[in-house]
């Protein structure tokens, strides 16, 4: 090797080597080259807005959009890991702040208990998924996908389609609608989320359980791993996720929507397969998933800003998730 | 066969060990036993009972009658995990490894070594670099040269992943080891390091028992051989005393040995 002060020899002696090393990096590391198509769209939008992409107020709401998908996904990738889906997080999404909220205004529950409530609900919405997937061996792609319809369902016979306000200051600031800075704190809950969702699956005895689950699901039960109690854990985080997640984004917008993360469940799986979780379990990033979250965020948001309608989006997310399985297959299959 | 290392009194011994699955006999009264750093051969013909005998020893199943005595005394083996609990492994053939997890994981998968600190140990706090180092170690004793760290297992030739699913095995002082068919799904080459590890277990004072339908690994690698015929014990021969021919001879039923 070529010590790093023998630079322009090297450039020289061995020219093209920092590209391709810098290939080699991007190729191992899928979290630097989702990060780098990302930069490559911030350049795209920014000239194309004619510099209305990279102002302060844009990029809080691109960074309100990450946190609100990057909370999701990072509980999303540990699920997908052990080779489950949850389709029913937008309903529980947008039911728990509905049903924090509707508590206070109702029987004048503070929110602080009415976002215990929200997240038991959450708990509950991951058990049913769980334990149908697990117990009646329905793929968890359907389970779901009915659950969704029922939770989606609940959500708008109990707004009656309406929308009701937040107005507690203490509750939105640290619910997701403050800022710390520059910062908004719905991302600083991300990061908190990210951190720690890293660490479990790579740094515990509880992420190896779930590697092995989703890998070998044989091998794990022979290890001795009890993997249904494995597989409705994830089920059960993911509802958390979700139902804190549509309650710090409720606290963002100071209000309760039925609407709220209607068009977020194909995002959230987007974000997680652009990042490099395995569609068949055993394998995936947490980081990227977070870093995936960035990129739609900024998408989705560019898009906007240059006109496109919520349509448009709608046909680059499904495009772009096609892309993203695409891509994921073939490595699998190499 | 080289020199005796082996232990006078048997560590596993079975006795008139039967199973009836309904009224099929799928094993019927037969003994076996097993002494440290010996290497015994289990023989017979599909459907023979080999599956079924291994199956009662390693807790898949329940034997309907017969005792099972690990270290001279007798114990109940109900689950994997009491066999577990008594030092009996056993490496099954679909090798139970984790294809994504590398060496040091699956070694210590769902054993894992926690970090010293008390609250990062509460927290499941994994010491990834004493599980490396031990699986370093592990794979040192058995002369198995594999990355122990880094590399998807998946990555591994069969033989390399044999190797890890019976290191896995041993690697926690079992002193019984039964392997089912090792070399079944391998080449030349890596059924002779399979081999090769088999007989470093032996030397270490390991009890093996080793199913398999290859006569030639069983003369290289085995001591004695038992052989069951349609659920019965139909020989129990020293290998050095007989030939791959007669042990055919044997689990066919062309010549009936003493048993």
């Amino acid at each position: 090797m070529v010590s790093s002060n023998d630079a322009g020899r090297a450039g020289v002696a061995m020219p093209g080597t920092v590209p391709a090393k810098a290939l080699v990096l991007l190729s191992r590391y899928r979290e630097v080259s989702i990060a780098v198509v990302a930069i490559v769209l911030v350049v795209y939008f920014q000239l194309g807005s004619d510099g209305g992409f990279l102002t302060a107020q844009f990029q809080s709401v691109v960074l309100r959009d990450t946190g609100r998908l990057g909370l999701i996904a990072v509980a999303e990738v540990l699920l997908m890991i052990t080779g489950e889906i949850d389709l029913s997080l937008s309903g529980t999404f947008s039911l728990a702040p509905y049903i924090m909220v509707l508590m206070s205004i109702a029987w004048g529950v503070p929110l602080a208990i009415g976002a215990v409530v929200g997240i038991a609900l959450g708990v509950l919405v991951g058990l049913v998924n769980g334990l149908l997937t697990v117990t009646l061996r329905i793929p968890a792609l359907l389970v779901t996908l009915g659950t969704m319809g029922i939770i989606t369902g609940l959500a708008r016979v109990l707004t009656n389609l309406e929308s009701v306000p937040i107005t507690s200051d203490p509750y939105t600031f640290v619910f997701g609608s403050g800022d710390i800075g520059p910062v908004s704190v719905l991302f600083v809950w991300t990061l908190a989320a990210l951190v720690i969702g890293h660490l479990a699956l790579n740094n515990t005895a509880y992420g190896r359980r779930v590697l092995a689950t989703g890998g070998e699901v044989q091998a794990a039960r022979a290890a001795g791993i009890s993997t249904m109690r494995v597989t409705v854990g994830v089920f059960v985080v993911t509802g958390m996720a979700a139902a804190l997640a549509g309650m710090l984004y409720a606290g963002r917008l100071h209000g309760a929507r039925y609407t709220l993360g209607e068009t977020d469940v194909l995002t959230v799986i987007a974000a997680v397969v652009i990042g490099g979780t395995s569609l068949f379990g055993g394998k995936g990033s947490v980081l990227g998933a977070v870093v995936g979250s960035w990129l739609l965020g900024v998408l989705n948001n560019g898009l906007i800003l240059m006109g496109f309608s919520v349509s448009d989006q709608m046909i680059a997310r499904g495009v772009i998730l096609i892309l993203a399985v695409a891509i994921s297959l073939r490595e699998t299959r190499q | 066969m080289t020199a005796e290392i082996t232990t006078d009194s048997p560590v596993l011994e079975v006795r008139g060990l039967s199973k009836h699955f309904g009224p099929v006999e799928a094993l019927s009264g037969v003994d076996l036993s097993v002494r440290g750093g010996e290497v015994l051969a289990l023989l017979g013909d599909n459907g023979a009972g080999k599956t079924t005998l291994t199956r009662c020893i390693s807790g898949l199943y329940r034997a309907t009658a017969g005792t099972i005595l690990v270290d001279g005394k007798e114990v109940q083996i109900a689950t994997p995990q009491d066999a577990r609990d008594c030092g009996i492994e056993t490496v099954h053939q679909g090798l139970a490894l984790v294809g994504k997890l590398d060496v040091a994981a699956n070694l210590f998968l769902h054993r894992e070594m926690f970090h010293p600190n008390p609250l990062l140990r509460a927290l499941g706090w994994l010491d990834k670099r004493a599980m490396a180092d031990e699986a370093t170690r592990i794979l040192e004793r058995l002369k198995v040269r594999v990355p122990p760290s880094g590399v998807p297992i998946e990555r591994l030739s069969g033989g390399q992943r044999q190797a890890v699913a019976i290191g896995r095995a041993v690697g926690w002082g079992k002193h019984i080891v039964i392997l089912d068919e090792p070399t079944a799904a391998l080449g030349v080459e890596q059924s002779r390091h399979v081999n090769e590890l088999i007989l470093t277990l032996r030397s270490q004072g390991v009890a093996v028992l080793l199913i398999s339908h290859n006569m030639q690994h069983v003369i290289e690698t085995c001591d004695r051989a038992v052989v069951l015929r349609h659920g019965r014990k139909v020989g129990d021969v020293r290998i050095p005393d007989v030939t791959a021919r007669d042990l055919v001879d044997l689990i066919t039923g062309a010549v009936r040995a003493a048993a």
